[in-house]
């Protein structure tokens, strides 16, 4: 029993990570109908600057938000220099899905070229081999504590920002019909860029704390980036609850997996569960869209 | 761009004289390029060669029928390791090629299946889940990849008195050239008219009389059956293989063949397989650079020239057919 309990919350607490990942690609597939290839790319420079800003000695209270901002600046950038040219030449859905293709490929190659390709491990304030008590011999090392603890309030402050600020009702017009919000005068490119900058805030604070746990180098983001589009598909890939619920499923699914059955095809339960999910239920478990039945 | 009076005039490939003049002088220069052409060049063609198939077949699914795969890596995988495998127990090149391929085939109607009710983003992603699922079930299965050391794969031996490097290159160039014509002939029959209908508008298609299931299966059978040929040609040439060749880059590179050759285009596959073969080459000494040179020109394909290479050449032809006027 506390071999499962040690496993489930092992599991939350990178779920909790998952989830932070799964919110960035929601956050923009439902404002945009865009999928964010390149959501791990940016979350990788932002946390190899981070990573930099560290090792000549500023403390992490220096070095993380310059990093988040960065991923912001760079996915807003994306979405003004070459989101919205394809879009004026009428490029379609899936010509802009390729477009973040080519975005995480240039920056993949960007942060191999600057930082090398030699696996680094990332500094960081919270230790994993300190750990606490949590019930019995269950224990919680401070870094997952932290992830869960992160994962949970940034989860919780995106909720407040979207649903009660007027920010939030933009976005939410926004992503319920464009032309509508355009109508009635929402300036619906500043909020999407903003959309688009939050959705990379979050994916650089997954990849702030997923780099402890995994060796720094340029492809480090590509396994979660991978989870976390399948926990957006679990849980839906328009809803934002969905992606929370998605994210802790999977991270629990996983280690008790990892723990149960062999460690071995671990990472290989996220690809069954996309495949699962899309041959069965493809608007995920809190998704509403009705899927266009062929 | 040319009228066609009649349905056989249709069906020709090659419709005018000068058109089957420079295909027939191509062919020439490539038969006799061992010899005045350096070896290296004979082997970075045998590349091209190999890679055309299987931009070919992707080009197939992604520009004629309209469905993306992100998965080719696993078909690309699955061919390989079937031709390793089957060249272990002694059977003949083309028997274990063929093999390849088929494999391949089986599992494209496997993957196929989704495809039936799912679209444009979902299907993107399940051909993904597809592609890396069986990247780390080789990565994970010694019985299959081969064990630590990976799998050696008997080389071609040297035929009829040439070198090796000239004998893979003229097997790779009769496969290639058969392999395009299939692809040409394909898409001028009613198959590949049904395949174009699907992608223009499926609703419409099925209105038609065209079944939709046959044809999306089909098309994703035969689009892995050339990949799964271009796993075994690439197996056959290294005469090795592990489970890290076939990582999601290689999955990445066929598709930037495919966009920067041109979508719909036979000629635009084998310039896109030219160009992902040679832009590594030319930046050897960096190699961390060449995803930055695919991600810039899938960039500005996609922007100024969504046609491809293609295109562009159909739009200088047309340029100087007109030439001085326009």
């Amino acid at each position: 029993m506390s071999q499962f309990l040690q496993y489930a919350v092992s599991g939350l607490s990178i779920g909790a990570l998952y989830s932070l990942v799964a919110l960035g690609l929601v956050l923009i597939y439902r404002s945009t109908r865009i999928l964010n290839f390149g959501h791990g790319d940016i979350a990788t420079v932002g946390t190899f600057f981070a990573f930099t800003l560290l090792s000549h000695n500023y403390s992490w209270q220096m070095a993380f938000p310059p990093a988040l901002i960065l991923g912001a600046v760079l996915a807003m950038i994306f979405y003004f220099v070459i989101l919205i040219p394809a879009q004026r030449r009428n490029a379609t859905q899936l010509g802009q899905i390729i477009l973040t293709v080519g975005l995480s490929l240039i920056l993949q190659g960007l942060v191999a070229y600057f930082w090398g390709t030699e696996p680094q491990s990332f500094p960081f304030p919270l230790s994993d081999t300190k750990t606490w008590k949590v019930y019995k011999d269950v224990v919680i090392s401070e870094l997952s504590l932290g992830a869960l603890a992160i994962g949970l309030v940034g989860s919780l402050i995106l909720f407040f920002l979207v649903q009660k600020t007027r920010l939030g009702l933009a976005m939410r017009a926004v992503s319920e019909n464009l032309p509508a919000a355009q109508t009635l005068g929402i300036p619906t490119r500043r909020v999407l860029s903003l959309s688009w900058g939050l959705a990379a805030f979050l994916g650089v604070l997954a990849g702030i704390f997923l780099a402890p746990a995994l060796l720094l180098d340029p492809f480090f983001m590509l396994e979660p980036f991978l989870k976390g589009f399948a926990a957006a598909v679990l849980g839906g890939l328009n809803s934002l609850p969905g992606a929370i619920a998605g994210g802790l499923i999977l991270g629990v699914a996983e280690s008790l997996a990892g723990g149960y059955v062999t460690v071995a095809f671990k990472n290989t339960l996220a690809f069954i569960v996309i495949i699962v999910v899309l041959l069965i239920r493809p608007e995920g478990l809190l998704g509403k869209e009705f899927i266009e039945r062929v | 761009m040319d009228l066609i009076e009649s349905y056989k005039e249709e069906l020709r490939l090659v419709r005018r004289f000068w058109t089957g003049f420079w295909i027939i002088s191509l062919l020439i220069a490539l038969i006799f390029l061992p010899w005045y052409g350096k070896e290296h060049w004979v082997y970075i063609l045998t590349l091209i060669f190999i890679f055309s198939i299987g931009v070919q077949g992707q080009n197939l699914l992604i520009g004629y029928t309209g469905q993306i795969s992100f998965g080719q890596a696993g078909f690309l995988a699955l061919g390989a390791f079937t031709f390793g495998h089957l060249a272990r127990f002694g059977a003949p090149v083309l028997v274990s090629l063929l093999c390849a391929g088929l494999v391949a085939a089986v599992f494209g109607l496997l993957v196929g299946f989704p495809s039936l009710r799912l679209k444009g983003p979902y299907l993107a992603i399940a051909t993904l889940g597809f592609g890396i699922a069986v990247y780390q079930v080789f990565v994970n299965s010694e019985l299959l990849s081969g064990g630590r050391m990976g799998l050696t794969v008997q080389k071609l031996p040297a035929l009829f008195g040439l070198s090796q490097v000239n004998t893979y290159y003229y097997f790779n160039l009769l496969l290639a050239a058969l392999f395009t014509l299939a692809s040409y002939n394909l898409i001028s029959s009613f198959v590949g008219r049904a395949f174009i209908a699907i992608r223009d508008n499926d609703i419409s298609a099925e209105a038609m009389g065209v079944n939709l299931t046959t044809y999306k299966l089909l098309a994703f059978a035969v689009s892995s059956f050339y990949t799964g040929i271009q796993g075994g040609l690439y197996a056959l040439l290294l005469g090795y293989l592990e489970p890290n060749m076939f990582t999601f880059l290689e999955t990445i590179s066929l598709f930037v063949a495919v966009i920067v050759g041109g979508l719909a285009s036979v000629e635009g596959s084998i310039l896109g397989a030219a160009f992902v073969i040679l832009v590594p080459h030319v930046f050897s000494d960096a190699k961390q650079l060449v995803p930055v040179v695919y991600g810039i020109a899938i960039i500005l394909i996609l922007i100024f020239e969504p046609l491809g290479l293609s295109g562009r050449w159909l739009k200088i032809r047309l340029y100087f057919r007109m030439w001085p006027f326009r």
